[in-house]
């Protein structure tokens, strides 16, 4: 029973770095955000809390805490409470099966532990898949539950609209699959390592360059951000399905959106960027003679990595206008769909041909 | 350990099931529909099945649970006109279910039963290896003709669906 313990101690270790580190990411997140934002329209974004303006986030998070907590007249007491988990949930879970760091193993009283990964199971990205469809849930409960047409209206939006990008985000994904031969985020990212030319987004037989495109393009419909941020569409529907929420209740929700973000980021990377693999073949680390100490170098460059791909959402955010609601369908429907699936199509037949002449 | 997740899957989706149908408001309903896929799912886990359970979620309870949903709150509906005197046709179904289950658990008694236990699946070795890469490998060569067929009769009803809406379309138009 004690090997279960020590077990039980290292996952649940391995759980909090994870989660401590997604928060983090997520605070860093809400003052990067404003302040790119700012760069980007030539202003200085917040400036009056700490130095630069750098403690902003734990201004918000003390603000939100301490904020009143209302529950609107004639809302569900129950779904209104649930939502907000509902919506949390799925989007830290799936953190759980992506690959940090290189793919190495230590012994701790005679247990093997992978320091990088909580759980390599061998349907990885199905998992994040699966959990990832489950944060409509949350969304559209909240707005149906808070008794508000507001409310009603932008969470019926973003279900219809995270239904219809999920199909996109899956199909994208199809063609590094067929490329990775495995489910598994561990294998597929051992199999991109050597150089950036072997990431699946350059790799012959089949460069996965479209399926990336519409991957991102999903991922940010996906995520509710601008400019597919209909279901919070401020100039219609005053905040869309949160209207209603205030509170520690808002900022799950808020917690939710934004750790949604980073987790798209991080399957991009790990899927079409090669994950932890540094663009160039081995790392400086073991160059110079300390490949004890690569794995800093590994993961600073998934660092790098995804959080280029969140600097993407940003600069979205800044540069696009939002989308029509039947624009957005249509887009997705006629014009990513076809694409997704013609890259799988494509992408099947050049592998194919590729082991044929192996 | 088997036997216990055995037991409290199959129990809550006993329970879950039992909820759909009795729960009055129809998003409780769908809710608690939602938390017998996820215990379907566990089942599939528990039989090693990890591909199944995934696409369990993925398609149930990812696709097709939230369009209910989202039916569900459009339409509004009022408790009250749900349940019309619906009592013959629940008979009418029960009745034949009753003495089917009655049958599967009496046994070796039935005329049907040929050898093993109905009930009792065959003692089998769990697929711990690689279960994506075997349902596919049975998909694609032993059920080749039956998934072509799943496949065509998924396609005719998506045509379908399309010729319906596109017929309205084309009234407004002319």
């Amino acid at each position: 029973m004690t090997e279960f313990g020590l077990r039980l101690a290292i996952s649940l270790t391995q759980i909090a770095a994870v989660m401590g580190i997604v928060v983090i990411t997520v605070l860093l997140l809400t003052l990067a955000e404003r302040k790119v934002l700012g760069w980007m329209q030539d202003r200085m974004g917040p400036m009056e809390v700490g130095p630069y303006g750098i403690l902003q986030p734990f201004a918000d998070a003390i603000k939100l805490f301490f904020k009143e907590d209302i529950i609107p007249a004639g809302a569900n007491k129950f779904l209104f409470t649930t939502a907000p988990i509902l919506c949390l949930i799925p989007a830290f879970v799936g953190f759980a099966v992506i690959p940090w760091g290189p793919n190495q193993t230590f012994e701790v009283g005679g247990i093997t532990v992978r320091p990088f990964i909580i759980s390599d199971i061998n349907i990885g990205i199905l998992y994040i898949l699966a959990f990832a469809s489950l944060g409509a849930y949350g969304i559209i409960l909240g707005g149906w539950s808070s008794n508000s047409k507001y409310s009603l209206l932008g969470g019926l939006r973003s279900a219809a609209q995270i239904i219809s990008y999920e199909l996109n985000v899956g199909l994208s994904i199809v063609g590094v699959l067929i490329l990775g031969g495995s489910l598994s985020l561990v294998t597929i990212t051992d199999a991109q390592a050597g150089g950036f030319w072997h990431w699946y987004l350059f790799a012959l037989p089949a460069p996965q360059i479209f399926a990336f495109v519409i991957y991102v393009i999903s991922a940010v419909a996906e995520t509710n951000r601008v400019p597919f941020d209909l279901p919070e569409a401020e100039s219609e529907l005053v905040a869309g399905f949160f209207t209603e929420y205030s509170g520690l209740r808002f900022a799950f929700f808020f917690l939710a959106e934004y750790a949604n973000m980073v987790l798209v980021s991080c399957v991009a990377a790990a899927l079409f960027l090669g994950g932890w693999n540094a663009p160039y073949p081995g790392t400086i680390m073991a160059f110079i003679g300390a490949p004890s100490l690569a794995w800093i170098e590994n993961t600073m460059w998934f660092a790098v990595k995804t959080y280029s791909l969140l600097f993407l959402f940003f600069w979205l955010r800044a540069t696009l206008p939002r989308l029509r609601y039947d624009q957005l369908m249509r887009f997705g429907w006629k014009v990513l769909l076809p694409i997704a699936l013609g890259n799988i199509v494509v992408t099947a037949i050049a592998v194919f041909i590729y082991q044929q002449m192996k | 350990m088997s036997q216990l997740f055995f037991g409290y899957f199959a129990g809550m989706i006993a329970i879950t099931s039992i909820l759909v149908v009795a729960l009055r408001n129809p998003v409780y309903s769908a809710l608690s529909l939602l938390v017998m896929f996820f215990h379907v799912a566990g089942l599939f886990i528990t039989l090693h099945a990890e591909f199944l359970a995934a696409v369990q979620i993925i398609v149930y309870a990812g696709a097709i649970l939230v369009l209910y949903l989202f039916v569900v709150m459009i339409l509004n509906v009022t408790q009250d006109d749900r349940y019309h005197s619906q009592w013959r046709i629940a008979g009418v179904v029960c009745i034949p279910l009753f003495i089917e289950s009655i049958l599967l658990l009496s046994g070796g008694a039935g005329a049907l039963n040929t050898g093993s236990s109905s009930l009792q699946s065959e003692p089998h070795e769990a697929i711990t290896a690689n279960n994506t890469l075997a349902i596919g490998k049975t998909l694609f060569s032993t059920y080749l003709f039956p998934f072509e067929v799943a496949s065509l009769v998924l396609l005719v009803a998506m045509i379908g669906a399309i010729v319906i809406a596109k017929r309205d379309i084309g009234e407004r138009d002319a």
